[in-house]
């Protein structure tokens, strides 16, 4: 929980009952339905009023003068930014709601306000989750830390960083160092939490905070035990946040304190929720929701009455994009190596069906896509649609050809989803799914499940460093590894991953919400609200292929002089993961159903339910990195596959084949997300732009029919990136989507560029 | 890691209920794929069969020259490849394409599982250069919903140095084809310097045009992604050093098949 506030005493029934109920009225006309009147349920709301679309593209405008010169402005900011890594810091004022007078890219052709500070891409500290981390992002920029700001968080005020390293055990500790538990989000912002920012808009603050208020009163008459005490401290912080909101807005002349009564009111709204989020907590994740078809209720009202066109409408959500497009944060080159570039995963999810059966689709749903157009590819935001074969063949055909055209979209299976966690579900980061302000989640990082199969057969020694991480257990001896003897020397193994893991990520987690606590965020979700406690493996192909080499093939030992096996030979033939071939693939699907029921067993913080997924973003280049040779042939150091993808150059039987393999992996065992990254030549989806988009459709549909999760699609070809690499000033918006997200490509390392151009390409043959 | 082929057994009879087809136990399969427009229309299983009486200077796939080189692989066992993917291949609009090599060098195999993807309710190509086009029984083409027609020349003699073959059984195939109303993709190899001549093109258009039953000519420029496969073969390369064609060629032969009304890309 945070201490940093602002001596803003609460404001005691700001909105009276009489002028707020004149003020709904007003906001609210022509709006149908009843549920989400009386209490806060935009789902409902959306259910209510929604406008199905089931026609094509050919309604959309492109982008207006005014769009051009705004946009013109700010990416004429990009190289400077590119070549110094950051374009300006703002190394004193630690970021709050309220910390940072208001910014503009060009006052008077902005039709959607508001910055992080008071310059656009100037960047903000946010020491609460761990002032290195600060220091060294500022420093490998070539800035110096504040004296003040180092004072104030070295030596008075506790940081998430410090709070974790208190009550870590060494065991934990050895596990991190050794790269087999990874990623931890113990000295960044956890993110992945979506606040429900669309509440700002149909309600308004004051009407919040009433709610906040109630969800409060509630706890009063309850014993004074240490989980009621939480929770009324975090609700009184998440009434203040609200007020703190509302004044930032003010700052842009923006009364957000009462419901919005335009299009354009309600995309300023939204956003200045989500602003404030993204002003209060640097997350891994910073993801937006659900919001296109949200917003088209207020588009269609105004569209209808008249006080707005096609082309006026198409222009809020451009200028919107560009808002969430140039969302920045400090971070530190390392973790820029591990996140592949800066992401900010402002996750927008988009389509799916209802509950009731009509589409989610509107066509504020197209006008998000076609910012892709308007304003060129970009990886941000991160343009996610929910699909299912069911949706309007329109709106199908259209999402095939902005993918083939920009490589910009992310798919997930709507048809998972919806049964799960309802038809108000949306994406945080690439594949981890929420209600909206209904569920969240701690993030949990992950698990290398390569290196833990070394640890069985090494007997909990380190393959690369020799030390003993692990608790000692007898090492494997045979010359050639015993399926039998390895696996359950694996199973052990992963007993004792996933006790220190799950223990380790309760500390992160205890700590995040005491020292670097979402209050703005959690302000937007519902009291008592559902949490997952996100675990993830690495390395499942690695460790599939693997065992299917001893288990299928003959897999020789070599030891070095102390014994420590070091490298392997496989020998005959063996299935990888990756043909759709059940052997292989059985033991891919029965890892994940192992280890999700091995994390299942520790108790988790807060009551948290248990998810797992199966996503590596690009750090499966950090943490083949960190991992030795491995029984499959794979070399030390040579990257893993990402996410959920087959080994490289393993899937011999082509793109379908392998996405076949990966929706074997069952999703109920995998809920926090299963990814698969694909990439495509043009020529190996058709002959032309039609055969094209219809075969891309075609694919989707098959792919979601047979149960996978999530793909990634890449239309490219191997010249384009080759080129790329050696003119990366010509790129500067070359989009690729890389497991669960997309990234400018000449925004990687050569390592990864080259890793990107020799996986799986499948053109024709 | 390769697919262990499957096992050869027991010689059985033929399928009850065709008494008239020929024993086909099994026949020499080269590998399989899934593959999207490139094929055939949508994701199809692509089952690459051993042995070509064609060398083709071009050829990408000299590994699938000899049927000796492939696998031998029952007819069941091919079909539990594809029923696997059935459900896939009709969600995606795809089917099933035979390939190889050439297919109709092993008519009664490539019969009869076309006769089964039928059954299935799947889709159907073949994949072939028409020189064994006489050994396609009516059957065989009824169960083909489509034929993927390469026509590698259209002036006898060089059709012979490019292949090493008559050009005449291809004309009569699809003469043929055409009579029986099987639809016809036309796939045509354009190598700059070998099928480049204009007058050859537009003697091939002008026969196409006068045929009912083509949808399409596929244009396909010439590429050296075989070339390694050549290395490891021990085998020279001819065109190792012919340049591929570039964008203005492959649109100026597109252009003369659309000239002659027909569709081409």
């Amino acid at each position: 929980m945070t201490v940093v506030t602002h001596d803003r005493k609460d404001q005691e029934n700001r909105a009276d009952q009489e002028g707020g109920k004149a003020q709904e009225v007003r906001a609210w006309r022509g709006f149908g339905g009843e549920e989400w009147r009386e209490r806060i349920d935009v789902a409902a709301f959306v259910r209510a009023n929604r406008t199905p679309y089931e026609g094509d593209a050919s309604f959309l405008a492109g982008p207006t003068d005014r769009t051009r010169a705004v946009w013109r402005k700010v990416a004429a900011l990009f190289p400077e930014e590119r070549g110094r890594g950051i374009y300006d810091v703002d190394t004193a004022t630690p970021s709050t709601i309220t910390s940072h007078a208001p910014g503009w890219i060009d006052r008077d052709r902005e039709l959607i306000v508001g910055l992080q500070t008071d310059a656009p891409l100037k960047r903000a500290i946010m020491p609460n989750g761990g002032l290195r981390m600060v220091e060294n992002g500022l420093r490998a920029y070539g800035y110096e830390p504040d004296p003040f700001v180092t004072t104030v968080f070295g030596r008075y005020r506790k940081t998430h960083n410090d709070g974790v390293f208190d009550a870590y055990t060494p065991e934990m500790r050895r596990a991190r160092r050794a790269g087999i538990i990874t990623g931890l989000p113990d000295a960044y912002g956890r993110g992945r939490i979506i606040g429900d920012y669309r509440r700002v808009a149909l309600y308004g603050t004051s009407r919040l905070v009433e709610a906040k208020r109630a969800e409060r009163a509630l706890l009063d008459a309850r014993p004074s035990t240490e989980d009621v005490i939480r929770d009324r401290e975090e609700l009184a912080e998440q009434i203040r946040a609200l007020g703190e909101l509302e004044r930032m807005a003010a700052s842009y002349g923006c009364d957000v304190s009462r419901p919005a009564v335009t299009a354009r009111e309600a995309v300023q709204w939204l956003y200045l929720g989500y602003l404030a989020a993204v002003k209060e907590q640097n997350g891994a994740a910073m993801s937006l929701g659900r919001t296109s078809t949200f917003l088209d209720v207020y588009v269609q009202r105004d569209l209808g009455a008249g006080v707005l066109d096609e082309s006026g409408a198409q222009e809020l959500i451009d200028d919107f994009v560009i808002k969430l497009r140039i969302v920045r944060f400090l971070r530190t080159p390392e973790y820029d190596a591990l996140f592949s570039g800066d992401p900010t995963w402002v996750t927008e999810s988009i389509g799916g069906m209802g509950e009731d059966g009509r589409t989610l689709v509107t066509r504020t749903s197209f006008r998000f896509l076609q910012t892709l157009y308007n304003l060129g590819p970009a990886p941000e935001p991160n343009l996610t649609v929910l699909w299912s074969p069911r949706l309007p063949e329109g709106f199908k055909r259209f999402c095939a050809q902005v993918s083939i055209d920009t490589s910009s979209i992310q798919y997930e299976s709507d048809e998972l989803l919806r049964p799960r966690t309802g038809d108000d579900t949306a994406i945080a980061c690439c594949v981890s799914a929420m209600a909206v302000g209904r569920q969240m989640q701690f993030f949990g990082a992950r698990v290398n499940l390569a290196k833990a199969l070394l640890y069985a057969i090494n007997g909990g020694r380190d393959e690369m460093s020799g030390e003993q991480v692990a608790p000692a257990a007898p090492p494997l001896t045979g010359e050639f590894l015993d399926y039998d003897e390895l696996s359950a020397a694996y199973d052990r193994m992963l007993d004792w991953l996933a006790r220190t893991y799950v223990n380790a990520l309760n500390v992160i987690h205890y700590m995040h919400d005491k020292y670097a606590y979402e209050r703005l965020e959690m302000a937007l979700h519902d009291y008592p609200v559902h949490r997952f406690l996100a675990c993830g493996i690495a390395g499942l192909s690695v460790a599939a292929d693997s065992l299917s080499a001893v288990k299928y093939g003959r897999v020789r030992v070599i030891r070095d002089t102390s014994g420590l096996a070091v490298d392997y030979v496989p020998e005959g033939d063996w299935p990888a993961y990756g043909n759709n071939d059940d052997r292989a693939d059985a033991l891919a699907a029965g890892l994940v159903e192992s280890f999700m029921a091995k994390i299942a067993r520790h108790p988790a913080y807060r009551g948290a339910e248990h998810t797992l997924s199966v996503l590596t973003i690009t750090s499966n280049i950090v943490y083949g990195h960190h991992t030795g040779n491995t029984p499959d042939g794979r070399r030390s150091g040579a990257p893993f596959a990402p996410g959920a993808n087959p080994m490289n150059g393993r899937d011999r039987h082509g793109m379908a084949a392998s996405a076949l393999s990966v929706a074997r992996i069952p999703y109920d065992k995998a809920r926090d997300g299963i990814s698969l990254t694909s990439t495509i030549t043009p020529e190996g989806l058709g002959h032309d732009p039609a055969e094209r988009a219809g075969n891309l459709v075609g694919l989707l549909d098959a792919y979601t029919a047979a149960g996978g999760y999530h793909l990634n699609v890449n239309v490219l070809d191997r010249a384009t990136l080759e080129d790329a690499m050696e003119h990366p000033e010509e790129y500067p918006d070359l989009t690729i989507r890389v497991s669960g997200y997309a990234v400018n490509f000449v925004r990687l390392t050569r390592e990864q560029q080259l890793d990107v151009i020799s996986r799986t390409f499948h053109g024709s043959r | 890691m390769t697919r262990t082929a499957a096992a050869a057994g027991a010689v059985p009879g033929p399928p009850a209920d065709r008494p008239a087809a020929p024993a086909v136990p099994t026949g020499r399969v080269h590998s399989w794929d899934l593959s999207t427009g490139v094929d055939g229309p949508g994701t199809r299983f692509v089952l690459f069969l051993s042995g070509c009486p064609l060398r083709c200077l071009y050829c990408a796939n000299p590994d699938t020259w000899h049927m000796r080189d492939g696998h031998l692989a029952t007819v069941d066992a091919v079909m539990a490849d594809i029923e696997r993917h059935a459900g896939f291949l009709r969600a995606a609009g795809g089917g099933v394409t035979l390939t190889g090599g050439e297919p109709l060098l092993q008519p009664a195999f490539t019969g009869e599982i076309l006769h089964r993807c039928r059954a299935l309710g799947l889709h159907t190509a073949l994949d072939t250069s028409g020189y064994l086009g006489a050994r396609a029984g009516d059957a065989l083409l009824a169960d083909t919903g489509l034929v993927l027609l390469d026509i590698k020349h259209f002036d006898a003699a060089r059709y012979r140095r490019l292949t090493g073959a008559p050009l005449s059984p291809t004309l009569a195939f699809a003469t043929r084809l055409d009579r029986l109303g099987v639809p016809v993709r036309i796939r045509y190899v354009l190598v700059p310097g070998r099928t480049d001549d204009e007058e050859a093109i537009d003697g091939l258009a002008g026969f196409v045009a006068g045929l009912s039953n083509v949808e399409q000519v596929d244009v396909l420029p010439f590429h050296k992604l075989g070339a390694h496969k050549y290395d490891e073969l021990g085998t020279p390369f001819p065109l190792r050093h012919t340049p591929v064609p570039d964008a203005a060629l492959t649109e100026r032969v597109r252009g003369q098949f659309r000239a002659r009304g027909l569709r081409a890309c």
